[in-house]
Parts: structure tokens; sequence; C-alpha cells
């Protein structure tokens, strides 16, 4: 009993000095974006503009240029990272990315539907989120039509088969697409970018995100217990069913959100869970948040060099692959028996 | 009556894998059920747990009927020990019997430190408190076994439901496991706990003085105490070779299943496999 309640202690206390350094070095890493750039600012010059002073040049580049891109770095590295835990733990699989049951691929196609009718880009991320959305939740209905026993194999088998549907139509759609105006905005759309992010575009998928990300906090115990499959779930008394149904629906309005944002974003769903899980360990309680204050992190020095390191943008897709997977490789190799 | 089962049709879909199964377990009572691979064991008791609809009959819980329950009712009533099992992610043991403690929280609740205190008490009742804080996905296949018998217990059920907790375990931790059943079963201060396990190895019902029900096909072959319902002519006609039950100095029955007759049984085990 007395080492039940230190054991309490013990887990508990750095679990909130963990995030709460996290917060901190997120706060510094963000600050330290704002001041680079082609037009480089000094400290003084950024907390001189954050006061509401300085020149009306650094107030520009501040307010209407580096901080939407900043907070939409961190928004999109948050929101995939913690998705992507969560349905690491729901499909008890690690090698899973949130776009598991096609919503990357759903908002795949709804963009590319919105570009292909030269509609405002308002609207196309609207089509991207609506096609994100569709795909998952045309999914989760076929699934549920599919007799088999095995629920969480049966969902990520339509996923692949409703993702292949929204490439094929997507490719047809590239076909048709003006080769020099909508095909390379295609192209770009599918490796993701935080160029064009205005203070209008990050306003609408903040709320999105919240309203996704409050259920998988509240269901945080039961994400665990799931984790252990459907039958021991049942047996402790989680309707699984009915529980992975939230989950995949908060985690796929997270997804589709940021994605309609930035585009296809890979790898940081399916790296960042891993490093959050060798911190925190796998207690979903502490990984989600830890997940997304670390894919904050990451997102966040990622688009800092997209912006920084060459004359043009480097698509973001790009350096979160190039960065993601060998790491994910030296995670792989350097990795003991389990997941950890 | 902690649980009955009447008249149950056992399978998945349309396919039936036994019939007419009528079963009861009493409070504090040790059942023991037994039969070949394959003969409905497992799906019995996925039924019994309303993880799966039975096909046919009843099954009630302290007489109310499973299928009204929620899952989280029937958690209160029935735990579930399943095989050892290796986790896809590395949560400390301690964290694997609380998750013993979910049926008594709400749906958003995160278990206390009550709940805490309830699941290393489990783990120390079964001598495994030191293992609290290791990661269960590297523990032996006992110590595993050990976990989730905690679990259950953390579950505080009146009733629990084995499959085949000694399956793959060694000879030592068989025995330390079947001692830890023996142990936890029955009436032991205010609590009766009722345990219903499978198993492959008929000792195992002599050793726990369990009642059995013997299955062969899909049905009940025999039932009853051990020392009834185990005899030459039940195992033999279950196990399809000569069996025969001795009792040793010491007063304990052995089932002795004949290796040398092998060459006049191959027809026999070859037809049933």
């Amino acid at each position: 009993m007395g080492r039940g309640t230190t054991a309490e202690m013990n887990n508990r206390r750095p679990a909130l000095t963990m995030t709460g350094a996290l917060s901190l070095l997120l706060v510094l890493m963000a600050f330290g974006a704002v001041m680079i750039g082609p037009y480089e600012l000094s400290t003084g010059q950024v907390l001189a503009v954050l006061a509401g002073q300085g020149d009306e040049q650094a107030r520009i580049v501040v307010w209407n240029i580096r901080l939407p891109r900043i907070g939409a770095a961190l928004l999109v590295g948050a929101s995939l990272a913690a998705a992507g835990a969560s349905f690491q733990a729901l499909f008890r699989n690690p090698l899973v990315s949130p776009d598991i049951l096609g919503v990357s691929a759903g908002a795949g196609l709804g963009a590319v539907v919105g570009i292909f009718l030269a509609l405002p880009v308002v609207a196309i991320q609207v089509s991207a989120f609506v096609g994100g959305m569709v795909a998952v939740g045309v999914v989760m209905l076929v699934a549920s039509l599919v007799r088999n026993t095995d629920r969480t194999l049966t969902l990520v088998l339509i996923g692949v088969v409703i993702g292949a549907l929204a490439g094929a139509m997507t490719s047809l759609l590239k076909v048709l697409a003006d080769p020099y105006d909508q095909l390379p905005a295609i192209t770009f759309w599918f490796l993701g970018s935080l160029a064009a992010i205005t203070d209008d575009d990050l306003l609408p998928a903040l709320p999105l995100v919240v309203i996704g990300l409050l259920p998988l906090a509240l269901l945080r115990w039961r994400v665990n217990v799931l984790s252990l499959g459907d039958e021991e779930a049942s047996s402790l008394g989680v309707e699984a069913g009915r529980t992975r149904f939230f989950v995949i629906a908060a985690a796929t309005l997270i997804t589709a959100s940021v994605t309609a944002l930035a585009g296809v974003v890979g790898w940081v769903g399916l790296v960042i869970p891993h490093i959050a899980r060798m911190i925190v360990g796998p207690g979903f309680g502490r990984l989600l948040p830890a997940s997304a204050l670390i894919g904050a992190g990451y997102l966040l020095i990622v688009d800092t060099l997209a912006r920084t390191i060459a004359q043009i943008e480097v698509p973001l897709g790009v350096l979160t692959a190039v960065i993601g997977a060998p790491f994910f490789v030296w995670l792989l190799a350097r990795g003991r028996r389990g997941w950890s | 009556m902690m649980l009955t089962a009447q008249g149950l049709d056992i399978g998945y879909g349309t396919r039936r894998v036994g019939r007419g199964l009528s079963l009861g377990v009493d409070a504090g009572e040790i059942v023991c059920l037994l039969g070949p691979n394959g003969c409905g064991k497992t799906t019995l008791f996925r039924t019994l747990l309303g993880l799966i609809p039975a096909l046919g009959g009843t099954v009630a819980l302290a007489g109310q009927p499973i299928a009204a329950l929620r899952r989280a009712e029937i958690a209160r009533r029935i735990a579930y020990v399943p095989q050892a099992h290796a986790p896809p992610f590395p949560f400390e043991a301690l964290d694997v019997v609380l998750m013993g403690r979910t049926a008594r929280l709400g749906v958003f609740g995160q278990p206390g430190n009550a709940d805490r205190a309830a699941a290393f008490a489990a783990m120390e009742r079964l001598g495994i408190a030191d293992l609290a804080d290791r990661d269960y996905s590297r523990l032996s296949g006992g110590q595993r076994q050990l976990v989730l018998i905690a679990r259950a217990l953390a579950q505080e059920t009146p009733l629990i439901v084995m499959d085949e907790p000694t399956a793959s375990l060694d000879f030592g931790n068989q025995a330390q496991v079947l001692a830890q059943i023996a142990a936890i079963a029955g009436a032991a201060g205010t609590e009766e706990r009722s345990v219903i396990l499978s198993t492959h190895d008929p000792d195992q019902a002599f050793a726990l003085n369990a009642r059995v029900m013997l299955m062969k096909d899909g049905q009940f072959h025999a039932e009853g105490p051990a020392d009834h319902a185990l005899t030459d002519e039940t195992l033999s006609a279950v196990y399809g070779l000569p069996v025969a039950v001795e009792k040793t100095e010491s007063g304990r029955h052995v089932c002795v299943p004949s290796i040398a007759a092998r060459s006049s049984t191959a027809g026999v085990s070859g037809a049933s496999g």
C-alpha cells in the first residue's frame, strides 16, 4: 500500500515536469524561429514587436508572415503526432500512421477536385477536409458491413482499399488537369507546405483540432485498455466498438483539419509517437500530450529549415521524409525487443 | 448460482461448435473444463463472457441474462484471464493490473490512488509485488500469467474465468499458478470467489479438487466431482486412447495415458484429428 502511493508520486511528478519542460522549450524555439528568416530580426526587435512597438516592417514580418506560419507548424505537428499516437494505440501497432484509414488519400482527392474545378483556396481546403472525413466514414461504414471477428484488421484492409480507390480517382484527375497550372499545384499539395498560410487559414482549423483532442484526452485510460485488443478490453468492461468509433472519429477530425491546411505531411505521425513513448512510456495519458508537444517542436524545426535552407521553399513532405525515414530505421535498429 | 447456462448452442455465425450445453457455477466453487483440442472450450468461455452471442439457449449472471447487461456490468461480475500474451506496448506490470479497475471507473474516469492500492494489493496477494514496476512485455510466461490473475483479482468479481492458465508454462510455474488458483477460490474470509478454468491436464482437476466438466465434440461427456467424472472409461472415450486413473502412495490421483498401445489407437486419433 505504502509502495503503491510512492509509485504514484514517482510516476506523476516527472511527467508534469516533462510536460512543463517541453512546453518551455517549445516557447523558446518558437521565439527563435520568429527571428530566423530572409529578413533577420534581433531578440530586442522581436520583443519590441510583441510588446506592440517596433518599426512597421518588423511588425509586418512578425505578425503577418512569421507568427501565422509558426503557429501553423506547431498546430500541424502537434495534431499529426497526437493522431498518430491514437491510431497506434488503437490498432495495437507502432507502425501505423494517421493516414492508415485513408484520411490523406481522401483529403488528397478532395483537394484535387477543388484544384481541378479552379475553386478558391478556402473552398479547396474545405473540399480536402470533407474528402478526408468522407473517406474514413466510408471505411467505417463498409467495415461495419463486413462480417469478420477481427475488427481492426477489417478496418485496416478496407482503409487500404478505399485509399487505393481515392488514389485512382486522383490520378485520373491529374491526367485531365491543366499541366501548366493545375498539375504543379496538385503535386505541391501532396508534398505539403505551410508557405501560403495566413491567420485566416489557421483560425478555422484550431477549434476543429481542439474538438478532436478533447475526446482523446477524456478517453485516455480507455485507449490504454483498448490497446490490449477487443476481447480483453470488452472483458475489462470497455464497450470496444463504440470507444474505437469515437477515437477514430476524433483522430480523423484532427488529421483532416490540418491536412486541409498543409497538404500531406508524412512521417510526423509515425515517428514522433515513438520518440514520445521512449520518453514517457506507453500510457496514453502521458503519451498524448508528450506526442503533441514533441510533434509541434519537430515540425517547427523542419518548417524553419524548409523556408531557410535554400533560395526556394523546400516542400515540407520532402524534408519530413528525408529526416524521418533514416531516423525511423535508427529507432528500429536500436529498438530492443518491444516498441519502447 | 453465480453463473448458469441452459441449453446453450455455441459457435460463430452459422457454424455451431457445441449444442445443448448446460452448466452452473456455485459461489466459491472451482469448475474445471477438460477436453481435447478443438472441442469448444474457448468458444464456450467466450459465450459465457458475452464476447460472442449464444446461438441458442441462455447465459445468466446472478440470475440476469448476460445479453441484457452492459460490458461494465458484466466485467463487475466475471473477470477473464486470457492465456499469457505479449502486448504491443511496454506497459508496467502494475499498469496492466490497474486495467482490471476499468469497470469501476466512469467512461472518462482515470484510476486513482485507491485503485492503485487495490492493484498493488492484488499483486502482493499473489506474491508478485516486486514485479510492479517491471516492463510487462519482458516478463516470463509464468510471471505474466500471475500478473493477469492479479488483474482479475483487482477486478473484484465473484467469478473468474481462466483460459488454460497453465498452458505454455514450465513444470514449476504450473504448480505455482495452480497453487494460487486454489488459494484465491473458495470462501476466504468475507469474499466468496468461484473459478472456472480450462486445462489439458486432468491431474490438475484432482489437485484442485474441482468439479469437472468433461467435454467432447461440443458436448459434455461427463460431469461431477473429479473422482466421479474422471475415470478410465470417460477419459479413454474423450481422448481416444487408453487412460488409467491411478492413486499414488500419498493419495493423489494421476491420469496415465497408455503410450505402449500407440499402434492400436493410431486409427482412432487419426480419425478424430
